[in-house]
């Protein structure tokens, strides 16, 4: 039902980019256009939003309630890469977060000295702060995308059920180690199951929004990339997939392993909002609570995702007087969307501005629907085949009829 | 004491191979892992808290009710929350069943609380001296059981029609329905006997630990399906080998002093055999079809 454009020889329309354009021709926006809206808009959520972090505008609580949403969002489109994009079900994603998240708080406290830092001055935003929280963060990433590694290679060896449950077990591995390594290094290390204390509140509103920011345009860029459609073409079919030509191993660890980084990425950023890292915290429950977001939001929609992740971490915050309710609630909700809109509430549809942008030049709103090309679409030798069906039919008919003929006999 | 020990590994190792049984048959038959069985345990546990103490019921009469409310509560799951989604991807059913384990836990948490109940003794067994090791009679009550239920399992599926009709659905279930196998009251059925064996592992379960709790079937769960995944999902005699394994190994572990590692160590041995051989001990290998 889209418009009728003027059509090159191989029915192909004819495009023109660049906010010109003749009457009755498709307007499109270029490229650097594209991505200038999209950055100015990034820029002014980042630079705005600590503008009014900054102004008192936004409270201490909602800036911590915005850095477990940017969290979450992470996680959920960091684990949306591998079951949304790559059709696998790992659920030990809560694993990897804690992994980089210890990593990245532990790194931070024992190279604070070394920098002149300690836990108020983490916080201030300084050179040699910004410093330590980039390398820090990716410290932990680091360790997380080595632990995805050393758990990929055999676990994506193993199909459906069977990765679920081997990426399960290592993050039960991975809690069981994080509790007891202390007793069997015999320094402190990760503090048990007490729990890691005293690491500086260096996540804020800023470096969330940078990072998650970040985090998300790799996440586009990659999957639209080439390797990203290797990684679509391995989820919709993947013995075809190797037949053309992609090396399925490959690009199932490489989601695997980017997935893993970004997950220890949030798991810094957890580290730092929440101050205390305890791994009663990145049980299987966890794994779990971020599989919802994904599947609720949509598998393989990042806008989903994000939606899904934000409304999930916000609901429990407003509803606190139903607490009680809310993981049967949950439970309930993916019951129901599994068996009603089992391909999620937003399926994989991903928001575009620009393609809204676009319709907007192109006056091509649903309400402005033009019919005409459906009869112009209609090949030259339709009628031929018109009448070919026509005899087939009047065949079938002839055929039904000696049939019934021959019963009645 | 080492006979003491062999006793308790296999008391823990039959619970393990009650569940791994409903695990491998339920999967065989529709290719499912269902994330909620541990918490059908968990139900069963308890119906047969609530008779006992609330109700203050007949012993026997809440192992039957116990066992009869896992039944109704298999079915059910399956009617209501798996056999819509009988033709759709198999992340979409697994992801249901994760939705059923999480409803199941959560529920039982809201109505009758998170803190772990009492179930008081079902029946007094006492103890055997044997070679001058004391040996508890619910230890071997437990394996006795087990190796009834194992037997009777076998037989049911060998031997009757409606093990013959659940064969052919694991095999081919298109080709069974052409057949003229009711191939969803063969799954129901399936469901029924896996629960019934949750439920006979509640009971078991109560007298061993003799508490319960919302989130007890969580641990049991997985590591029951660890050990059908260990002998060869699909494979009866391979989820018995498999749950007597997971049994051993903890018992061990922990005699050593280490109880602390010993999740670790069964997940550990999971990831060994799956590296070694996909398929599990007794695992036949399945061709993909394309």
């Amino acid at each position: 039902m889209t418009k009728m454009y003027p059509r090159d020889n191989n029915h192909n329309p004819v495009i023109v980019t660049g906010f010109g354009g003749k009457d009755g021709q498709r307007r499109e926006l270029t490229m650097p256009a594209r991505y200038a809206i999209n950055a100015i808009l990034v820029a002014l959520f980042v630079f705005g939003g600590n503008f009014l972090v900054g102004e008192g505008l936004i409270s201490r609580y909602q800036t911590v309630v915005f850095e477990q949403i940017g969290v979450y969002v992470l996680m959920t489109v960091s684990l949306n890469i591998v079951t949304g994009y790559l059709g696998q079900l790992p659920l030990g994603h809560a694993g990897f977060m804690s992994i980089g998240g210890y990593a990245c708080a532990i790194f931070i406290i024992r190279m604070m000295p070394l920098f002149g830092l300690d836990a108020q001055s983490m916080a201030s935003g300084s050179t040699p702060a910004v410093i330590l929280f980039v390398v820090g963060l990716l410290f932990g990433g680091i360790c997380a995308a080595l632990m995805g590694v050393v758990i990929g290679i055999p676990a994506l060896r193993l199909r459906g059920d069977y990765l679920a449950i081997i990426t399960l077990g290592f993050a039960e591995i991975i809690r069981v180690v994080l509790v007891n390594i202390d007793s069997a290094l015999g320094f402190k290390l990760t503090g048990g199951a007490s729990g890691l204390t005293g690491i500086p509140a260096y996540t804020g509103y800023l470096n969330t929004a940078i990072v998650v920011s970040l985090a998300i345009f790799a996440i586009h860029t990659l999957m639209k990339s080439r390797h990203g459609r290797a990684i679509l073409a391995i989820r919709d079919n993947e013995i075809a997939a190797e037949a053309s030509g992609v090396n399925t191993t490959y690009y199932k660890t490489l989601a695997f392993v980017f997935s893993a980084f970004l997950a220890g990425i949030a798991g810094g950023l957890y580290a730092g909002c929440i101050g205390v890292m305890a791994p009663a915290k990145f049980g299987f429950m966890k794994s779990v609570e971020i599989l919802v977001m994904v599947v609720l939001g949509g598998m393989g929609s990042m806008f989903g995702s994000v939606v899904s992740a934000t409304v999930l971490t916000v609901l429990p915050e407003a509803l606190r007087a139903f607490a009680d309710y809310r993981m049967v609630a949950y439970a309930i909700v993916l019951i129901l969307v599994m068996i009603f809109r089992p391909e999620g509430l937003f399926g994989s549809y991903d928001f575009s501005l620009s393609r809204i942008i676009e319709r907007i030049m192109n006056k091509d709103f649903p309400w402005n629907k033009d019919d005409s090309d459906e009869q112009t679409d209609v090949p030259v030798n339709a009628k031929a085949d018109a009448q070919a069906n026509e005899q087939a039919d009047t065949q079938v008919d002839v055929q039904a009829e000696a049939s019934t003929d021959s019963k009645e006999a | 004491m080492f006979l003491t020990q062999v006793l308790n590994g296999l008391q823990l190792g039959s619970i393990y191979a009650l569940v791994a049984l409903g695990y491998t048959m339920v999967y065989g038959i529709i290719l499912l892992l269902n994330f909620a069985h541990g918490d059908i345990i968990m139900f069963g546990s308890y119906v047969a808290w609530i008779a006992l103490v609330q109700l203050g019921l007949n012993p026997a009469i809440a192992v039957l009710l116990a066992i009869f409310g896992c039944v109704v509560l298999g079915v059910l799951i399956d009617k209501v929350a798996y056999a819509p989604l009988r033709e759709a991807p198999r992340l979409s059913i697994l992801i249901t069943a994760i939705g059923v384990s999480y409803l199941l836990e959560n529920g039982v948490q809201l109505l009758l609380g998170a803190d772990a109940k009492v179930v008081p003794s079902i029946i007094d067994l006492g103890t055997v001296q044997v070679f001058g090791s004391t040996l508890s009679g619910t230890a071997l009550l437990t394996v006795a059981v087990t190796i009834v239920a194992t037997v009777v399992l076998t037989l049911l599926v060998q031997k009757t029609r409606l093990g013959k009709a659940m064969r052919a659905v694991s095999e081919d279930m298109g080709a069974a329905r052409l057949m003229g196998v009711n191939v969803n009251s063969t799954i129901s059925f399936t469901f029924a006997v896996g629960s019934a064996l949750a439920g006979i592992a509640a009971i078991l379960y109560s007298m061993a630990y003799q508490q319960v709790s919302p989130t007890m079937g969580v641990m049991l769960g997985t590591k029951a399906f660890v050990a059908a995944v260990l002998g060869g999902i699909g494979s009866i005699p391979g989820a018995v080998i498999g749950g007597l394994i997971v049994g051993f190994s903890e018992v061990f572990v922990a005699a050593f002093g280490l109880s602390v590692w010993q999740d670790a160590v069964v997940f550990l041995l999971l990831i060994l055999v799956l590296v070694v051989k996909p398929t599990g001990l007794l695992g036949r290998p399945v061709t993909e079809k394309v």
